[in-house]
């Protein structure tokens, strides 16, 4: 008898949090979505709040059922269950990310087989006898705190050692960061400006002219007022001869172009300014005219103004462009 | 967009110290070229082509704090990417009931979403520069604006973005809207994860309809967790096509003691009420979209070899040997058996052990 009622107690349990569907609903537990492609039946005006509320409250229903289908564990927080990834397939925010070209010097060591070497944070610094950063803020043995500089034998007694300290660093900064911008314009498949003239035993013909050329330009003038040697050519096709716009440039400039033109397109009103044209025209019959009057003054007055007028007023012009006729019906 | 550092290429040049020496590689041939004005690497960027702006080549200008360098790969493009924020603007002119659906949208989607208070005099369906801006500015991939006009009442613009330019935008006018102050009880906790249904074959049929879901799940869903609180499923969104409209409700969970493990699900209806109508709509064309639905491989499940099941679920796994000289093949021993030497002590081999029985 008990276990009877207890099987009854169980059945009816089931049966509350159950709900019949012909369709299933297609669940996507991941985003917690379900999408239910049943039939809906048209309620009353009066009703349509509970007739949604009714609905909604058997989907949740059908929903909470899935999820608590799912594996679950029982963390301080409370019962957790694991939620499969979405299914649902969004679009992204943004492109997927392109994986960064190697530059010159990861490429050599890649085909030398060089690997890094992993250095450790701290350097043990000698003179002060403590551990230090081997780079940054207060690092050990930084060459920049030296005080003393021995002037080698082969320099000029006169020569500040501590501003050549100086600008060989910034030498060697201003390289670092150009060879960092040709890495960057090589990876983005721009053109890679060269180095320009390296130091050759025998140069070339080619850069020799090259040569010629960089010094004549490299006045405070660029070359402007340099003249030409005896035998030297001048180069026939230098500078730029049309210039386009850049294909992906101003979007807002770009637009507001196009749409002029479709402005222009669409318009009823002809391209030709027909009242300015007739003007022009009548002013230039008019100058005509004036210049036959003076003319013909000292022969008197022989031609009269009025019946030698065109007959282009403001009515009567030509129309410019025939319409196309569309399909009759 | 300009990043917070970003010192034009000449500045970078003019760092290089002329300085006339024979064997420096750098200055010597700036000190060929005469006058000292024209160095070799400002040379070499007057050679680098014009469409180099600093805008548009990424990692020209690094970021000199650790701040800016954490600001710039929080937007940059991952694998994994942030959950999508949502911006919500206001038009030229908003009537009370748009300017109070976008609070409450603004409410529902809190922390991922940011509402402007200003008014912004644009178009987003005739020009849409403005919001491309905004989303740039502020890293939004979604977007509400909201407007009214006497064509156009009540009308709230809902879109996404991929990668900074509009991806899907619809315009939906409001017909009916109660929002979350017109209903007098408790409301769910802020920023929980909602539930999302959508009922009516409608946004199956349709293809604008399917669309539309897809936004409205993009919008609505939150961040992707792999786990959560069972307690936790507060709030519902219950989306219904019926008629030519979509009638949006949100109600709260209540979940009830039923005698067995599942509860029984009560609803209370809580937050916005819509009655949308669908007005334009503007979607990607579909290469643009199926464009933006790419996943990187990285994600892709990784399929484990020599692992195979059958129809009935059976795992099987293979297992490569190596070729056995099958007459150097241990088995079972039998120490009587074993040759002697003849006579002197004999020392059995007690080294040999049998091979341990394999295990099927």
């Amino acid at each position: 008898m008990a276990a009877l009622a207890a099987e009854q107690l169980v059945a009816e349990a089931e049966r509350s949090v159950r709900v019949e569907r012909p369709v299933e609903l297609e669940l996507d537990l991941g985003s917690l979505t379900a999408l239910d492609t049943n039939p809906l039946k048209a309620g009353g005006q009066r009703e349509a709040e509970a007739w949604l509320r009714s609905l909604a409250r058997d989907n949740t229903q059908l929903l909470v059922n899935a999820v608590w289908q799912l594996p679950s564990e029982r963390l301080q927080e409370g019962v957790v269950a694991s939620l499969p990834p979405p299914s649902t397939r969004i679009p992204r925010e943004k492109p997927v990310p392109k994986p960064r070209a190697p530059t010159r010097w990861e490429q050599f060591a890649k085909l030398k087989g060089i690997r890094k070497k992993k250095k450790s944070g701290l350097v043990w610094d000698e003179s002060r006898k403590e551990w230090r950063r081997r780079w940054g803020y207060q690092r050990a043995n930084d060459e920049t705190k030296e005080w003393v500089l021995e002037v080698p034998d082969s320099a000029d007694p006169n020569e500040d050692q501590f501003a050549k300290r100086v600008a060989a660093k910034k030498e060697r900064v201003a390289k670092n960061e150009l060879n960092r911008l040709r890495n960057i314009a090589r990876a983005q498949k721009h053109k890679v400006p060269g180095l320009g003239l390296a130091p050759t035993p025998q140069p070339s013909k080619a850069e020799l002219g090259e040569a010629i050329r960089v010094a004549r330009a490299s006045t405070a003038s660029v070359g402007k007022f340099q003249p030409r040697l005896p035998k030297e050519q001048e180069p026939r096709n230098a500078g730029q001869r049309r210039k386009f716009q850049p294909l992906i440039g101003d979007f807002s400039a770009e637009r507001r172009r196009q749409l002029e033109l479709l402005d222009v397109i669409s318009s009823k009103k002809p391209r030709l300014d027909t009242t300015k044209a007739a003007n022009r025209q009548l002013r230039e019959d008019d100058q005509e005219q004036a210049a036959k009057r003076k003319k013909m003054r000292p022969k008197g007055r022989k031609g009269g103004n009025s019946h030698n007028r065109n007959n282009k007023g403001k009515g009567q012009h030509r129309k410019t462009g025939m319409k196309p006729h569309g399909k009759r019906k | 967009t300009n990043s917070p550092c970003c010192p034009p290429l000449v500045r970078v040049c003019t760092r290089l110290h002329v300085s006339p020496r024979a064997g420096d590689r750098y200055s010597s041939r700036s000190w060929r070229a005469g006058a000292g004005a024209v160095t070799e690497v400002t040379r070499v960027a007057k050679s680098l082509p014009a469409v180099v702006t600093m805008a548009a080549v990424p990692d020209v200008c690094k970021p000199k704090t650790k701040r800016a360098k954490r600001f710039l790969e929080k937007r940059d493009p991952k694998i994994i990417e942030n959950t999508k924020n949502a911006m919500l603007i206001k038009g030229g002119n908003t009537s009370e009931t748009v300017t109070q659906a976008l609070r409450d949208i603004y409410s529902l989607k809190k922390p991922n979403a940011v509402l402007y208070k200003k008014k912004n005099i644009t178009r987003p369906f005739e020009d849409q520069t403005s919001v491309e801006f905004f989303s740039k500015k502020s890293d939004c991939s979604l977007f509400m604006f909201g407007s009214h006009n006497k064509k156009r009442p009540h009308n709230l613009i809902i879109g996404r973005m991929f990668d900074y330019h509009v991806l899907d935008m619809v315009e939906l006018g409001i017909e009916k809207f109660e929002s979350l102050r017109d209903f007098k009880n408790s409301k769910s906790a802020e920023g929980s994860k909602p539930m999302l249904i959508f009922a009516g074959d409608a946004f199956e049929i349709d293809n604008d309809l399917k669309r539309v879901k897809n936004l409205f799940i993009d919008f609505f869903r939150g961040p992707t967790v792999p786990k959560i609180r069972l307690a936790g499923l507060e709030i519902v969104l219950h989306f219904t096509a019926f008629a030519g409209k979509i009638f949006m409700r949100s109600y709260k969970v209540l979940l009830k003691k039923s005698g067995c493990r599942i509860p029984r699900i009560e609803l209370e209806e809580m937050g916005p009420s819509f009655n949308f109508i669908l007005r334009r709509t503007h979607f990607a064309s579909d290469d643009l979209y199926k464009k933006s639905l790419k996943q990187p491989k990285a994600l892709k499940a990784k399929k484990k070899k020599n692992i195979s099941q059958d129809v009935f679920g059976t795992t099987y796994g293979r297992i490569h040997m190596e070729k056995q000289d099958l007459s150097k093949l241990q088995t079972r021993k039998m120490k009587g058996l074993k040759k002697r030497k003849a006579g002197k002590n004999v020392i059995a081999d007690e080294s040999e052990s049998s091979p341990k029985k394999m295990k099927v």
